[in-house]
């Protein structure tokens, strides 16, 4: 087996042409803007080798694939969406699927290449990568770390054999742990877990244990995700069909508060509703999801956020890339990129994200954070009056103070519900504002 | 409702009966006999022809005011397209089914709702005959128009189903027929049916109605079999009109319906004189004159005539302009020339009353003219506007009985397109005030209370009563056993219990009429397989210890929900709009108490849990499109919630509690 020190120079090497390559681009631009304009990039690899269960994602069992094609269409798709948002950094980059692992590290390489070439990506920037244990052995690992991927997001699920098995997932509890124990020597400190909760027959005390166990050997992120039963997967039928109990929501709202009791009591911070981290170990390509910020997404059914620039817009918009894998391969090989559907998205509409996404965070949303969509309505005049805003925070579900806007330990549990009542003052306080304007 | 119907059906009897000795006296030479060879009329296939048929070809005595009657299902409707095809009124073709059922909720039901006439010839033993056929609704519901048609007949057909035998509503029309006394003639139908039995209906028509089994013919309307038989017996059995056409003008308007470009269309019976174009006529009740336009007869469609003379039955129109013009049960006189009016009707008294608003406030202004066009034609609709916290504007709505309910709302979906909310139905209470003070308010002792807001307080009440009804239930017999259970169920007292035949039964029972108007006839059906039959009439009002329920959300009363019940059934009543409550309110982040009281007392209560997790656990690049998709319409649902207190109710919340609930 290759030992990890030979990819380490190349890893470095890539990095650095990349911001040589940046730096010269930097320059051969007007130096009007104060900062560079930035996004994030997504890339959707919708291949995987069997579906889950509980999965209604955009994935394709593939039948005698074409990477390399591909692997063009990736990279062809990342330069045409960057030139046509003109912005000149790519902050992080998030391979995510289907299962990303299983691609070839020649094409994490050379989507990162492509961008690099395209716009500076820091040779720090975060790369994340996310991989199911079955195909990510300790070879094809380092393999993804020479190609540039710095953080990886393994799917673990559950350390419950039979409760893998219900999930439809290819793999035992052990693989998962043994792929976990690699991925910490690849990448110490930027290997991030997964696990579900709230599955049918699942108890609260079963759940505990679970992530007790996991919480003796994993790294400084966790993900906890909510089983959500979506429409049209096999397990919904299941539970339609009465051959599975339906969780709880009792049941699932003791498991969630156990969780973030015990992560908080070894040290992690809830970032995010579903987000815990330790040693500052935050993703940095999700919290851009968060707080709003330009994102773009490239590869079949991919969803972005940015603005236009390159065809004269200044307001950004929704994109929605061709689902199925062989259109949009079609679609980029005759125009450069695959989008199906492209929204403006109003002032209003971007503030409403804003909200709605920002909430999500332990910080909130900050005076600051606010003012940069918002330059003439602040969150005091949007919420600072409101009796129904007034009464979230008397039952202690909502904080607005000289920090920001944020949810109470409770009231993160309860957002949506929360979100109903801000979402209406905001748009109650939108049109006064539009009214007393005309 | 029977003593009612009795009045009402009984004008023409009673009138034979007064004039009968002076006809006899003074034959008048309009009187002789009419051979057949001599008339010419034109066939009705000509009505389209400008020329104006001449009815005074027909004496009195070749006249036959008749109606057929029948339970539900019983062939009438077939029957009448049979004699309207013998007697050449229409031509004959397989298209001809239910031609005088122009609705299309009759149709579809196979009931009649409105009544219509047709005026058809026929020659037999050589003299030709003037037969009106005035149609009747079938349904207990519509016994009020039933009563209108009978007012204008001297005979009726009982039709009954040879397979099924007779059924509640055989009962409660023969009934009807026999209070008037008209000749009836008992039709066994439906006799090429494989299981037929036409001897044990024999029997049954014997045992009930004490007719002999030799009068009943045997038919079938379907394929024709001795329907001829049928017109001839009407011709030798049902009495001509004993009216004379030397007396002044007498018409009694039995029914109307209104026609957008000509106004006013009043179906008239002649008991004295006659009436053509130009005449000035007098209504009796409005004192207002009018000038004859056109009169005609109807075949069935309306076909103009020179004149119509007493002893017919045909259409007028004379110029008015509202329905409420054409009063029904007036009496219409020529000018200068008045009568003692016909005795008329009295208005049919809604029994049932239920809310109907629109589903969006915006087709508010639409479902009102629909709701005023609907009733230009059905006046036994009572209209009373409303309004609800919940439901926004809307009518209080009465009528005569739960299908009449039903076909009013089908009718409005079908033929004007508007889509409603109806509550469940109520029925009207009565108070006896014992507060000097209310009694000087309501300026009476007994006050009606339809309306649950308006239910007055035990303290200032000596008697609260409730409407009952006398209801017939015919069954196999095998049934009786659950259909006790049931009826006892529904605070009912068995008034009787016959076997009609050997397998047969008929229970009659007085029942509180809000025990039945919610599901009552779908219970029974269900339980019986669908044979048990069921009709009812009013029985009067009875002492009931009635109690006011409110339904309370985390305390605060809901004032739509509130209820008027029975003592006895509060706590059933409760716990179900309870638990209908907690499935329509969603978890709100707090506890929700849903209780039902009576005063302070709570009698019931369900609890909607505060939601302790609500957020998608979600939400990355790919996800925010549908998460704000979703959350934006939830949002916009939050806005048109209703609050109680603090709670935040959907209207489909209220909607699901006092939405009439729809058959199991």
């Amino acid at each position: 087996m290759a030992a990890p020190g030979w990819r380490h120079p190349r890893a470095r090497l890539a990095a650095a042409l990349r911001s040589l390559r940046a730096a010269r681009q930097h320059r051969a631009r007007q130096p009007s803007r104060a900062e560079p304009l930035q996004a994030a990039l997504y890339v959707h690899w919708p291949y995987c080798q069997k579906r889950c269960s509980y999965c209604n994602f955009n994935t394709y069992i593939p039948r005698g694939l074409d990477e390399e094609s591909v692997r063009s269409c990736l990279s062809r798709e990342a330069q045409t969406l960057i030139r046509l948002s003109q912005v000149q950094r790519i902050s992080s980059v998030f391979f995510g699927g289907g299962t990303p692992s299983l691609a070839s590290p020649l094409t994490i390489a050379a989507v990162l290449e492509t961008v690099s070439r395209c716009a500076h990506l820091a040779a720090d920037a975060e790369v994340t990568l996310e991989a199911n244990p079955t195909s990510a052995s300790a070879s094809r690992l380092a393999g993804f770390r020479a190609s540039g991927v710095n953080r990886l997001s393994i799917g673990i699920q559950s350390l419950d054999d039979a409760e893998l098995r219900l999930l439809g997932r290819n793999h035992t509890a052990d693989e998962a742990l043994g792929t976990l124990e690699e991925a910490k020597k690849l990448f110490p400190g930027r290997t991030s877990v997964d696990l579900i909760f709230g599955l049918p027959g699942q108890s609260v005390s079963s759940w505990a244990r679970g992530l007790e166990e996991l919480l003796q050997l994993c790294d400084d992120h966790v993900s906890l995700y909510q089983l959500t039963l979506e429409r049209g997967t096999s397990l919904f039928k299941q539970v339609q069909r009465g051959s599975l109990p339906v969780p709880k929501q009792e049941v699932v709202a003791e498991m969630y508060e156990s969780a973030r009791e015990m992560l908080r009591d070894v040290g992690f911070r809830q970032y995010e509703v579903s987000n815990f981290a330790r040693n500052g170990a935050l993703s940095t390509h999700n919290l851009s999801y968060w707080q709003g910020s330009q994102y773009i997404g490239v590869g079949p059914g991919a969803h972005g956020r940015f603005v236009p620039r390159a065809h004269g817009e200044s307001l950004r918009e929704a994109r929605i890339q061709t689902l199925e894998p062989d259109s949009w391969m079609k679609e980029v090989l005759a125009c450069g990129h695959g989008t199906r559907k492209q929204t403006v998205l109003s002032q209003l509409e971007v503030l409403e994200e804003v909200l709605v996404l920002g909430l999500r965070m332990d910080i909130g949303i900050t005076h600051q954070h606010w003012l940069q969509f918002a330059t003439s309505l602040s969150l005091w005049d949007v919420f600072g009056t409101s009796e129904e805003v007034k009464e979230l925070e008397d039952q202690g579900l909502l904080l607005l103070d000289n920090r920001g806007l944020r949810c109470s330990w409770k009231g993160l549990a309860v957002l949506d519900s929360l979100l109903l009542t801000l979402l209406n003052q905001l748009q109650k306080s939108w049109e006064d504002r539009t009214a007393h304007r005309t | 409702m029977l003593s009612l119907v009795t009045r009402a059906a009984g004008v023409w009897g009673r009138l034979r009966r007064a004039c009968s000795g002076a006809a006899l006296l003074c034959p008048q030479p309009w009187m002789e006999k009419c051979p057949a060879d001599h008339v010419v009329f034109s066939s009705p296939y000509s009505s389209h022809k400008k020329e104006k048929l001449d009815t005074s070809i027909f004496p009195v005595e070749n006249i036959r005011n008749f109606s057929i009657i029948a339970h539900v299902d019983h062939g009438k409707s077939t029957l009448a397209d049979r004699l309207l095809e013998i007697t050449g009124t229409i031509a004959k073709t397989d298209q001809n089914k239910q031609v005088l059922d122009k609705l299309q909720v009759e149709r579809e039901r196979g009931i009649t709702v409105k009544a219509q006439t047709a005026s058809l010839f026929y020659s037999y033993e050589g003299m030709n005959y003037l037969l009106n056929l005035i149609d009747t609704p079938g349904h207990v519901d519509f016994s009020y128009e039933v009563s209108r048609s009978l007012s204008a007949c001297q005979g009726v057909i009982l039709v009954v189903d040879a397979n099924e035998g007779i059924q509640a509503q055989t009962m409660a029309n023969f009934y009807l027929a026999f209070e008037a006394q008209l000749a009836i003639i008992p039709v066994i139908n439906k006799i090429d049916l494989k299981n037929a039995d036409p001897e044990r209906v024999e029997k049954q028509i014997e045992k009930l109605f004490d007719i002999s089994k030799d009068e009943c013919i045997r038919i079938s309307a379907k394929l024709g079999t001795n329907v001829e038989k049928v017109l001839q017996e009407v011709i030798e059995k049902v009495p001509a009109p004993s009216v004379n056409i030397s007396d002044p003008l007498k018409a009694l308007v039995f029914d109307s319906t209104f026609d957008h470009y000509r106004g006013v269309i009043a179906n008239i019976a002649l008991f004295g004189g006659e009436v053509q174009k130009g005449h000035k006529i007098v209504s009796a009740h409005t004192r207002k004159t009018y000038e004859v336009n056109e009169v005609g007869i109807l075949t069935p469609n309306e076909q103009p005539t020179h004149k119509l003379y007493a002893g017919q039955v045909g259409y007028l129109i004379a110029g008015m302009k509202e329905v409420t013009e054409a009063q029904i049960g007036d009496t219409l006189y020529l000018h200068k020339q008045p009568v003692e009016p016909l005795p008329g009707f009295k208005s049919a008294k809604p029994m049932v009353f239920a809310g109907m608003y629109p589903v969006d406030q915006s087709e508010y202004n639409n479902l009102k003219s629909a709701i005023e066009k609907l009733t230009l034609n059905d006046s036994s609709v009572t209209v009373h506007r409303d309004s609800s916290l919940a439901l926004g504007a809307g009518w209080r709505l009465g009528f005569l009985g739960l299908l009449h309910l039903e076909v009013f709302n089908q009718r409005l979906e079908q033929e004007y397109n508007a889509s409603v909310i109806l509550t469940a139905p109520t029925v009207p209470y009565k108070a006896v005030l014992s507060s000097a003070k209310l009694k000087k308010e309501h300026g009476k002792e007994e006050i009606t209370v339809i309306n649950p807001a308006e239910f007055p307080d035990k303290s200032s009440v000596s008697e609260y009563l409730e409407p009952t009804v006398l209801g017939t239930i015919i069954t196999p017999d095998e049934y009786i056993g659950k259909i006790i259970t049931l009826c006892q169920t529904r605070r009912a007292v068995q008034k009787d219990m016959v076997y009609i035949d050997e397998h047969r039964v008929m229970l009659k029972y007085i029942f509180p009429l809000n025990e039945i108007v919610v599901d009552f006839y779908d219970a029974l059906k269900s339980l019986s397989s669908g044979y048990a039959s069921f009709d009812y009439e009013d029985a009067g009002y009875q002492a009931a210890d009635l109690v006011k329920m409110d339904i309370l959300l985390n305390g605060n009363s809901v004032e739509e929900l509130g209820a008027v019940v029975h003592k006895d059934k509060a706590y059933a009543v409760g716990k179900a709009m309870c638990e209908r409550l907690k499935d329509a309110i969603p978890r709100q982040l707090f506890e929700i108490a849903i209780q039902a009281a009576l005063g302070s007392k709570v009698i019931a209560r369900e609890t909607v849990k505060a939601y302790r997790k609500n957020v998608v656990a979600k939400c990355y690049g790919g996800d925010i499109t549908r998460k704000m998709k979703l959350l934006k319409r939830q949002a916009e649902g939050k806005k048109k919630m209703r609050k109680i207190g603090n709670v935040e109710v959907p209207k489909d919340a209220f909607i699901s509690v006092l939405k009439r609930q729809s058959e199991k």
